[in-house]
């Protein structure tokens, strides 16, 4: 039978964080004058209807489902579960079925994880991004580090199996030995799965403006490679492994939901500006939660726009995507002119020589610092 | 009421000569020429009060934007004289007043009898004043000086009289005065021109006989062909001929400019008109050929013009290939409105396909670039402009190189650059810079005279690759914008000069190279390097930059190996937005060009090539 995951988008932060622009919306920002329980009630309805969409439209067995956002650790657990029962209701789902939960380390007490881990969830994300006081106030987080260590340990002690923490990377002001600090402290605290990512500066964001204006400014590429560096040798003398470019895990605990995005199997994307993909579509849904809500309620279609991607575009993707992962790409699924031109990354050290021999092209770390380069020669 | 209506004036065709007079304005850059000819155009009412505005006869956008005139332009104006009380035809030509367009000026006065030579009397007799003069005097052209911005507050007319007035060998009471902006004294000036200004002479029985000083291609008609009539009469309905291709044609339209053109049945003695033949091939029509007719052909040609001598070349490149094509055709129909411009093909490792051109100074090649720009929507790179250099080598060989990329390997015996007489009129007080500035730039002072108590002309031989570039701005700045140039090439003279090479990763690249003197070889070499070190992106191993003169290494930087091109962060099922960055960056790469190994986009070197003026115009664009 056919897989479907499930992304469930959350657009709602409390605060919005200088540095993102994720399609999220504060109390503040949405003037609905509602509470944030009953702009959830709400919005949850409006979701319950694309669901049903969905299962008019794509079968399947549910390997995972991941809510996020946004800030779904600030929706009721009742209501999240009211999402998980839906899905459960229309398909089947798998019997190690991973349901994620990406929280804001803030926004949850031990009340709250119990409950979401009642409602369903098994794995939990926090967004630690930093460890430094100073980092963290750059990135204008609303949460501190000792926020952090609560949340880790209250989800262990609610029954998650697998907890993770973001990090973010490079951020105005912050020195190796910061990150050097944040990194061992997320590894400290015995987590099973690592993401950290190189801070983008997002055109539009408060923190564009600060640069723009010469009041903060990035670090540059040879620091960001030193920091990507430590935090691979870090977590990998700690026992995770890299499993994709900026992601870490103990055996076992990749995040399974992300995988499928990285070898493009199907999946569905719930929620206002969610992407989906089945088959070779790729669809997107209008971004804003009002022009959502009220398309689905009054029974139109919440999608913005989709493209049936080409056959050059689903090769592309796949170079693009594939390339990030441990796994790599097979030698034998590439031209021999695409072999040609990416043959010197071997010799540079970029691509590991040993796994060329067995036959696929996997990135060494110093590669995967380039793997848009890489990515560009196979692609022109 | 003086002024005629264009109905009731005699018209093309059938205007005894004797009622012509034929002149052109020359002044120094920005004396006036084109506001005084807009009195002109007013005051004979063949510009309507409500369609003027000011320098109608700039008519190209680049000359509205620079606020100069660049094209020669020829009206025809019917005129009452105030004195006589008779009705005259008057060909006015307006031109352009800076040193590289000397050419446009000699072929206006080759179709004028007379000349106005203006000063704007707040500044007094300047570089093309003397230039513009001299030109007119070889002529034998009648010279009617005149003062010009009496209106200013600080005219000096009494001053400028006595300047003038020696010069021309005149009396002062001799020169007119006017003002251009306000109208004063250009009547009497029309007056004037129709008292002193003979008119043309010719043979109006004898075959044909039109000179073509001009010449332009008009999308919706073809070829537009400007002549002056000399001999003969030509005829709406005839036949013509050019002279030296033998070629005969069908003439579709003849007509006068006035100053928008006017369709009539002919032109004849003395007339200045044009012709439109229907001719789709732009090279049938050459500028200083002789026009004649088909069944009655002349057996003389009219003198013509000595082709102007290129002084500066630069390689001009399409920045997308494919355009190449596109940029050949747009060359071939500017080159028929700017006779001065010249080029051949040339290929360049770096830049692809392209041409060599040959320009009469930096001010002609930026506005051959922008116009090829403009009209023919192009999107060109072009090298570092050089003067043309001559190589002799050690077997007795000579070669001409007008791209530094072509200097002989080989053992050289001597190389020989171009050289010029420049003329800098200044006040006084600014010897010692002038002088200063000439001896930096290997100059030789020939002489000095004193124009009025406070004014001074100094003559310098200079090297041409010394002056052509920037010798001008700084000559400007250090005189407080009081001093002004012209020269004229005298010939070639050996100099220490070396060819500097930029190699990326040991690979020379074409485009960089550079003749230099000896003495400049290393601060260009230094210059070179250090703007590629900023321009070149960090490769995934080292590239060495280095500046060259044959195998000694003169200069070297370093671009560091790239550590860090991966864009890493959670997009979540984005995967579109992914992707359509992937393929943005995929475009870009497309349209990197590979120097070796080493991948230099084109920004580079369209960078690495600008001068300072293109610079200071994306700034300005980006205000
Ligand atoms: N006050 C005053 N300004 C004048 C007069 N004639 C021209 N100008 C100004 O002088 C400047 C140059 O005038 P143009 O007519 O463009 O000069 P030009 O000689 O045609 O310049 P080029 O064609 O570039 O050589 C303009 O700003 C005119 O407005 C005048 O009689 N009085
Ligand atoms: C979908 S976001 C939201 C997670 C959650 N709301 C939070 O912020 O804690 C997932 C992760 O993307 C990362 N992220 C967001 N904006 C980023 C940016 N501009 N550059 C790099 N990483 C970013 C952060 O690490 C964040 O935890
Ligand atoms: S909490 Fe997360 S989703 Fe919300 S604004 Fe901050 S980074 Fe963005
Ligand atoms: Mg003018």
């Amino acid at each position: 039978m056919e897989s479907l995951s499930f992304y469930v988008h959350i657009p709602y932060c409390l605060k919005r964080c200088g540095y993102c622009d994720f399609n999220t919306y504060t109390p503040a920002e949405l003037r609905e004058g509602a509470s944030l329980e009953m702009v959830s009630n709400d919005y949850i309805d409006a979701v319950l209807r694309e669901i049903n969409v969905a299962h008019l439209q794509a079968p399947g067995s549910v390997p995972t489902i991941f809510f996020g956002g946004g800030t779904p650790s600030l929706l009721p657990a009742k209501d999240l579960g009211r999402v998980i029962t839906a899905i459960k209701e229309r398909w089947e789902l798998s019997v190690d079925c991973e349901i994620t939960l990406e929280a804001n380390p803030d926004s949850v007490d031990d009340a709250k994880l119990s409950a979401f881990l009642e409602a369903g969830f098994n794995r939990i994300s926090f967004g630690m991004q930093s460890a430094v006081p100073h980092v963290l106030q750059v990135l204008d987080r609303t949460h501190n580090p000792d926020n952090v260590a609560r949340a880790v340990v209250g989800a262990r002690r609610a029954g998650f199996e697998s907890v993770s923490v973001d990090l973010i990377y490079g951020t105005p002001g912050e020195t190796l030995e910061d990150w050097h600090t944040s990194a061992s402290a997320a590894i400290g605290l015995g987590v099973d799965h690592l993401s950290a990512y190189a801070l983008i500066v997002e055109s539009g964001t408060k923190l564009a403006a600060k640069i723009a204006r010469g009041e903060l400014s990035m670090p540059n590429d040879d620091l960001m490679a030193d920091m990507y560096l430590l935090v691979d040798s870090l977590a990998e003398s700690s026992g995770m492994s890299w499993y994709e470019l900026s992601n870490w895990a103990k055996p076992g605990h990749e995040s399974r939901h992300n995988i499928a995005y990285w070898k493009t199997s199907n999946w569905w994307g719930l929620g206002p500006g969610a992407h989906s993909h089945l088959n070779g579509v790729r669809w997107w849904n209008v971004k804003h939660p009002s022009a959502y809500k009220s398309a689905l309620f009054s029974g139109q279609s919440s999608i913005q726009d989709q493209e049936q991607l080409t056959s050059l575009q689903m090769r592309d993707e796949k170079i693009m995507l594939s390339i990030r992962m441990r796994e790599g790409i097979e030698l034998s699924t590439l031209s021999s002119e695409q072999v040609g031109r990416v043959k010197g990354y071997c010799q540079s050290g970029h691509l590991s020589e040993r796994k060329w021999q067995a036959g696929s092209l996997q990135l060494t770390p110093q590669g995967r610092l380039i793997a848009d380069r890489i990515v560009r020669e196979l692609v022109v | 009421m003086p002024a005629i209506s264009l109905a009731k004036a005699p018209q093309p065709a059938s205007t005894d000569p004797a009622q012509i007079r034929n002149f052109a304005i020359i002044a120094h850059i920005d004396h006036g020429k084109s506001t005084l000819a807009d009195r002109m155009l007013g005051i004979t009412e063949v510009v309507d009060p409500r369609n003027m505005r000011a320098q109608y006869l700039d008519r190209m956008d680049i000359e509205r934007e620079r606020g100069i005139t660049i094209k020669s332009q020829a009206v025809r104006l019917p005129w009452r004289s105030g004195i006589d009380g008779k009705e005259y035809i008057l060909n006015m030509i307006d031109t352009p007043g800076h040193v590289d367009f000397t050419y446009e000026v000699s072929r206006s006065l080759a179709a004028s009898e007379g000349a106005i030579l203006l000063v704007d009397c707040a500044q007094g007799i300047e570089a093309q004043t003397l230039a513009n003069l001299y030109l007119a005097m070889e002529n034998n052209l009648k010279i009617i000086p005149v003062l010009n911005k009496i209106d200013l507050p600080a005219a000096q007319p009494d001053k400028f009289a006595a300047e003038l007035a020696k010069l021309i060998g005149c009396q002062p009471e001799n020169c007119l005065r006017v003002s251009g902006k306000t109208g004063d004294g250009v009547a009497d000036l029309l007056d004037q021109i129709i008292e002193q200004i003979p008119a043309p002479q010719g043979d109006a029985n004898a075959p044909a006989r039109a000179l073509i000083f001009d010449s332009v291609y008009d999308v919706y008609r073809g070829v537009v062909t400007y002549v002056r009539v000399i001999d003969g009469h030509l005829s709406a309905r005839d036949q013509i001929q050019m002279f030296s291709t033998g070629v005969r044609h069908e003439m579709l339209e003849v007509g006068v400019i006035s100053p928008e053109p006017m369709a009539s049945k002919g032109l004849g003695v003395g007339e200045v008109g044009y012709l439109i033949t229907g001719v789709k091939d732009v090279r049938q029509s050459r500028v200083g050929d002789t026009v004649t007719n088909f069944n009655n052909p002349t057996k003389t040609a009219l003198a013509g013009y000595k082709d102007p001598k290129p002084m500066v070349f630069s390689g001009l490149y399409p920045l997308d290939g494919a355009d190449y094509p596109l940029l050949r055709e747009a060359l071939d129909k500017l080159q028929l409105n700017d006779a001065a411009l010249v080029y051949e093909p040339e290929s360049s490792a770096a830049l692809g396909f392209g041409f060599r051109c040959g320009f009469l100074g930096l001010l002609h090649m930026e506005i051959v670039r922008e116009r090829l720009e403009r009209e023919a929507n192009l999107s060109l790179i072009s090298t570092a402009p050089n003067v043309v250099y001559n190589v002799k080598l050690d077997d007795g060989k000579s070669i001409v190189v007008t791209n530094p990329s072509e200097f002989p390997e080989g053992k050289i015996m001597s190389v020989e650059e171009p050289i010029v007489r420049s003329t800098i009129l200044a006040p006084s007080e600014f010897i010692g810079v002038i002088m200063e500035l000439c001896q930096q730039r290997r100059g030789t002072l020939l002489g000095m005279d004193y124009l009025s108590e406070d004014r001074v002309e100094i003559r310098y031989t200079l090297p041409l690759a010394e002056i052509v570039f920037d010798f001008f701005d700084k000559l400007k700045s250090s005189t407080r914008g009081y001093a002004s140039l012209d020269y004229e090439s005298i010939g070639d003279a050996e100099g220490e000069l070396v060819k500097v090479d930029i190699l990326l990763q040991g690979e020379a690249v074409d485009a960089f190279s550079a003749i230099v003197h000896r003495d400049k070889a290393y601060a260009y070499g230094l210059m070179m390097t250090g703007k590629l070190r900023e321009l070149i992106p960090r490769q995934q191993f080292e590239v060495p930059i280095q500046a060259a003169i044959g195998a000694r290494i003169i200069a070297r930087e370093n671009i560091r190996a790239i550590r860090k091109d991966v864009l890493a962060k959670c997009y979540g099922g984005d995967i579109s937005r992914k992707r359509k960055l992937l393929e943005k960056q995929k475009e870009g790469k497309k349209r990197m060009k590979m120097v070796g190994r080493v991948e230099v986009p084109q920004e580079a070197f369209i960078a690495a090539l600008a001068t300072d003026a293109d610079i200071e115009k994306a700034k300005a664009a980006r205000k």
